[in-house]
């Protein structure tokens, strides 16, 4: 029997400061997050100097607090796994200095994951990963679909061209006058909508993986713009029905393709969009259809969490992965494999 | 003195804008403005294929800055989600730097940019019309301009 692993996960690329300690890769022990959105609400959206400022304040208190929780003196712990990238260049730097200092303070090995290994990895907590496998990371920050062979091999086979899908339904939210953030309220609005406006399907060449949601954007303020000049009223549910059949249509039937022509035995979908009812109905029901297993790990995983991380970097960990002192905030991180 | 330049569509402004591209050096900073779907990021998506970038160019709106590397490195700088805010990620050293700079919602950092600049305004003149407003800030850009032979 092998011993048992045990990594402390943080995670401040964005707007939540996040700590846990995760066994073997598979377990939460503890998981932490402090969240700001109520203190960007009142913005529109994620204040970056805030949003540092929060994690300054927060980040010691949540990894003790993931400690406590997980009852685990640092002695114990195996190694440190931050967020190196990509994100917000002043949020990253606090997590990744609170690692190193961490780290070194307990002389244990530092990780640097990359945060959309570790969205793909969320889903190691709550059932095993399958090869090959196909997953789907859809946020406010990402849009895209990629193939793993096996554990730590990752092909970007399509991406957004433009913005990202939460970002396209945050800047349609904001059109529409709904608070931030936007994809929950057009989701409830296009659930509850008894009519949808048809907007146009974006899905490029043909064979094409990639994504685009910034036509989709203009046409919806193409709409809005035009019914306002004609003095029309706008109903937003309609609006967000439109806009919202046009998202889960295109990422539904790209996924499914891409599924099937990669032969996977295993989808998954990480990211905080995938957390929207619309898009999870449609892609349960299509890969159901297809007798393909098809997973979204539950809300607190889908959303910016630090177990995640601790799960990606236990892979890198056991491959003896580790990153220097050196390390910095990576804003442009590309995603690599680690073999 | 301003210059300016109707396109008709997406690919007009992305042929202009690979063709500023060529006449850029190191260090050059432009700001573009204009509203939602206005065609900041379709503008930069040419800049980047002019300056022979390869990776995929897509909206830096969520963490603000994006690097790339090309013929001349760029820095895709979207601050609109600065709004409100008075923060500097370290711009000095980003604008004093041997990359190409584009940043999107310039005015939001105002306090933080370089007088000298070529400032780029996109107006919205129908669904695929836009009208192109360059404003060169400072010799380095005025020369710039005339190059272009608009």
């Amino acid at each position: 029997m092998n011993k048992d692993i045990y990594i402390l996960g943080i995670e401040t690329s964005c707007d939540e400061t996040a700590a846990s300690v995760v066994k073997n890769g598979t377990e939460i022990i503890s998981n932490v997050v402090a969240s700001q959105i109520e203190s960007h609400k009142r913005f529109g959206g994620v204040v970056p100097e805030i949003a540092s400022r929060h994690h300054v304040e927060q980040i010691t208190l949540v990894i003790e607090e993931a400690l406590q929780l997980a009852n685990m003196e640092p002695h114990r712990l195996d190694a440190v796994a931050v967020t190196e990238g990509p994100g917000l260049v002043g949020a990253l730097l606090i997590g990744v200095n609170a690692a190193k200092a961490f780290a070194f303070a307990h002389q244990l090995p530092l990780v640097g994951v990359h945060h959309i290994a570790g969205h793909i990895y969320a889903n190691r907590l709550e059932q095993e990963m399958e090869f090959p496998l196909l997953a789907l990371v859809i946020s406010g920050g990402h849009t895209e679909l990629i193939y793993m062979k096996e554990h730590g091999d990752f092909t970007v086979i399509g991406e957004t061209r433009d913005d990202a899908a939460g970002e396209a339904y945050d800047k349609v939210a904001r059109t529409l006058n709904l608070p931030y953030p936007g994809g929950p309220h057009i989701d409830r609005l296009a659930h509850a909508a008894d009519k949808a406006v048809t907007f146009p399907r974006i899905w490029l060449e043909e064979g094409s993986y990639d994504f685009s949601f910034s036509g989709l954007k203009s046409s919806v303020l193409n709409y809005m713009h035009n019914a306002a000049q004609r003095g029309e009223e706008v109903a937003p549910a309609h609006v967000a029905a439109g806009f919202q059949n046009s998202v889960v249509e295109v990422v539904t039937g790209k996924t499914m393709r891409a599924a099937e022509e990669y032969e996977v035995r295993q989808v998954i979908a990480a990211g905080g969009v995938a957390a929207n009812k619309g898009l999870r109905h449609s892609l349960e029901a299509a890969f159901k259809a297809k007798g393909i297993p098809f997973y979204i790990p539950s809300l607190p995983l889908c959303t910016d969490n630090a177990a995640m991380i601790a799960a990606a970097g236990t892979i890198m960990y056991e491959k003896g992965l580790y990153g220097t002192m050196a390390m910095n905030g990576r804003p442009g991180m590309p995603l690599m494999s680690w073999i | 003195m301003t210059y300016t330049i109707i396109l008709n569509s997406p690919e007009e402004t992305e042929v202009l804008a690979a063709t500023l591209a060529d006449l850029l050096e190191p260090g050059d900073l432009l700001t573009l403005e204009g509203d939602l779907g206005a065609g900041k990021t379709t503008f930069t998506k040419g800049l980047a294929k002019g300056l022979e970038i390869q990776r995929m160019v897509n909206s830096p709106t969520f963490t603000i800055l994006k690097q790339y590397s090309g013929r001349l490195e760029l820095n895709h700088f979207d601050v609109y989600r600065l709004e409100n805010s008075d923060e500097d990620i370290g711009f000095d050293e980003f604008f004093s730097s041997e990359a190409v700079s584009v940043v999107e919602w310039a005015r939001f950092i105002e306090d933080y940019l370089p007088k000298e600049r070529l400032e780029i305004t996109i107006n919205r003149q129908s669904e695929q019309g836009r009208k192109l407003t360059l404003h060169p800030i400072g010799r380095r850009y005025e020369k710039i301009c005339r190059e272009l032979n608009l």
